[in-house]
């Protein structure tokens, strides 16, 4: 459990202090997918860097597993980022080493491991994320994927309980997205370490986080499940995140919906109730005349999902609203 | 063919450009094996030192790097005669190949360390933070990562470094240092013999032209980007 309790940060800048992060609390728990959501600027970066102090927290308490890790002594903080492993953006490999030797390299920088044992090790590793033919080669002769899968070996290496995952995907183009982010969750299931990422696609954090965080200028904003936050978004900022992530043009939008007739609902569906052939018998029982103006299917992580907004003309609303609700659909009325 | 080499190579001894030729391989040799044992920690210093960098010290990198400023800034002709006192206290002459040595290292490690510590700045910072985050002390980070990854610039600079220290080496002759400069300047300047002045020219310029193929081949070698 990695738990924060009013940690902020500061950076000092030609003697002002800058802030990066204000006071924030928040618990991010065992074995959960946690994301952190933000455009660039907004201090996810910061935040995630403060979990292992490769930035130091200016202020407030950072427990992880009941230690507060801002008063590590620096042989205690080495011993612990052994603990944590961390993969990047731009994958952070080192080009002199083999992909074997890569992922060899935590191991022999902790010093704890014999030969055969990092040897095995590696192996074990290598055909985990599927690269055992690429042992090997030089990083330099690896795609985007399979560098980002070498660094998450690397990661996992010495058995770490958390994985931090910095813009882990923002370099690949989106299949490689795509197999990065079901090889985290497989490794989140599997080995039941805590995942925190950042990201500044809600993409990525709608297929593989349980709860997310959005942030904005140093402060997190809106926090919650996956589902709550992205079928209900409260905060501006996180609904410019959802409507970004389902390319929908707002513009657009508000001029579809100010040229269609009658009430308009936003119908949310989740898990079961989404395949279910509802709208027909909705509209028999309560007589009334829907067109579609925008809708979606999709998942949030293993959880299908369904959204629909519809424009309803003539019959008995109540009627339709409550047979609605009765089959638990959520039901938001627009206009 | 062997009344036209007499003409035209009436003073070459052969054999005295052997031996200028060893001497002059002799003095590059370990001066710039001593450069790069002065100049490898220093440079390894002046980057840690440096601004945002691991082990930022502004003090420390002002007053390191002031002084290689100061070695660096003297041209290489005084440093030789600035450096005969100390020479003649380290080892005894300022004469030869050995006393040629000490001033060549003086002229050739603060060079070499400036060329470590660019290199070392170009490692992608990327790097070092994730050696950082796998719980790497500063000596892991210098020797697991940092060094390994500059290897090839760092090979770059001992090739340039090796290369300024012939031309340095030729100059020592001016104070009597030995090895083929010696040779142009004594026969070649003073006696007006230009054949052994022209052979000697060319000897260092194959002597440069190898360095530096064996460099760049080296730097070919141990790049894998």
């Amino acid at each position: 459990m990695i738990v924060f309790d009013q940690v902020q940060k500061s950076y000092q800048v030609g003697g002002r202090a800058i802030p990066a992060l204000h006071p924030t609390s928040m618990t991010i728990e065992t074995g959960e997918v946690f994301g952190i959501v933000g455009h660039s600027g907004a201090g996810k970066s910061t935040l995630i860097r403060l979990i292992n102090k490769l930035e130091p927290a200016t202020g407030g308490r950072i427990l992880i597993d009941d230690e507060d890790i801002t008063r590590y002594s620096s042989a205690d903080l080495r011993a612990f980022r052994r603990k944590v492993g961390m993969i990047f953006q731009h994958f952070n490999l080192l080009s002199s080493k083999t992909v074997a030797d890569n992922i060899a390299f935590p191991m022999k920088l902790a010093g704890i491991y014999s030969k055969p044992e990092i040897r095995s090790r590696v192996e074990e590793l290598l055909a985990r994320v599927s690269l055992s033919e690429h042992a090997n080669k030089y990083p330099s002769q690896l795609s985007g994927g399979q560098k980002q899968r070498v660094g998450i070996a690397r990661a996992l290496a010495c058995r770490p309980t958390i994985l931090l995952c910095d813009e882990a995907t923002s370099a690949l183009d989106p299949q490689t997205t795509q197999s990065v982010l079901k090889l985290l969750a497989d490794i989140n299931k599997e080995l039941g370490l805590t995942i925190v990422l950042i990201t500044h696609e809600m993409d990525v954090v709608r297929r593989v986080c349980d709860r997310v965080a959005v942030m904005d200028a140093g402060r997190v904003v809106e926090m919650g499940p996956v589902s709550k936050v992205f079928l209900h978004p409260q905060h501006p900022t996180t609904r410019d995140f959802v409507f970004e992530s389902e390319s929908v043009d707002r513009d657009e939008l508000q001029e579809d919906l100010q040229k269609a007739e009658g009430r308009i609902l936003r119908l949310t569906f989740k898990g079961e109730s989404t395949y279910k052939p509802l709208l027909g018998s909705v509209a028999r029982q309560s007589g009334v005349d829907f067109s579609i103006l925008s809708g979606r299917i999709d998942h949030i992580k293993d959880t299908p999902y369904g959204q629909l907004t519809l424009s309803l003309v003539g019959g008995d609303l109540d009627v339709a609203m409550r047979a609605l609700e009765a089959a638990d659909v959520h039901v938001e009325v627009v206009r | 063919m062997e009344a036209l080499m007499e003409n035209l190579m009436g003073n070459v001894d052969w054999l005295e450009i052997g031996v200028a030729s060893w001497d002059t391989l002799v003095m590059v040799g370990m001066s710039l094996l001593f450069s790069i044992i002065i100049g490898l920690p220093i440079g390894v210093l002046l980057f840690l030192f440096g601004k945002r960098q691991l082990l930022e010290q502004p003090v420390a990198y002002a007053v390191l790097s002031f002084v290689v400023n100061v070695l660096r800034s003297v041209p290489f002709i005084i440093l030789l005669i600035v450096m005969i006192p100390f020479t003649v206290m380290l080892i005894g002459t300022s004469l030869g190949v050995a006393g040629a040595i000490p001033p060549l290292v003086a002229g050739g490690a603060p060079f070499f360390a400036r060329l470590v510590e660019t290199s070392l700045r170009e490692v992608d910072r990327g790097i070092i933070e994730a050696t950082q985050a796998m719980g790497a002390n500063i000596r892991q980070i210098i020797f697991g990562a940092l060094l390994p990854e500059a290897l090839p610039g760092i090979i770059a600079g001992i090739t340039v470094t090796a290369i300024t220290l012939v031309s340095y080496a030729a100059m020592s002759g001016v104070i009597g240092g030995g090895g083929l400069g010696d040779l142009a300047i004594r026969f070649g300047y003073q006696r007006f013999q230009t054949d052994v002045m022209v052979i000697t020219v060319a000897l260092l310029v194959i002597f440069v032209q190898l360095l530096q193929m064996a460099g760049d081949r080296l730097v070919l070698y141990f790049s894998r980007k």
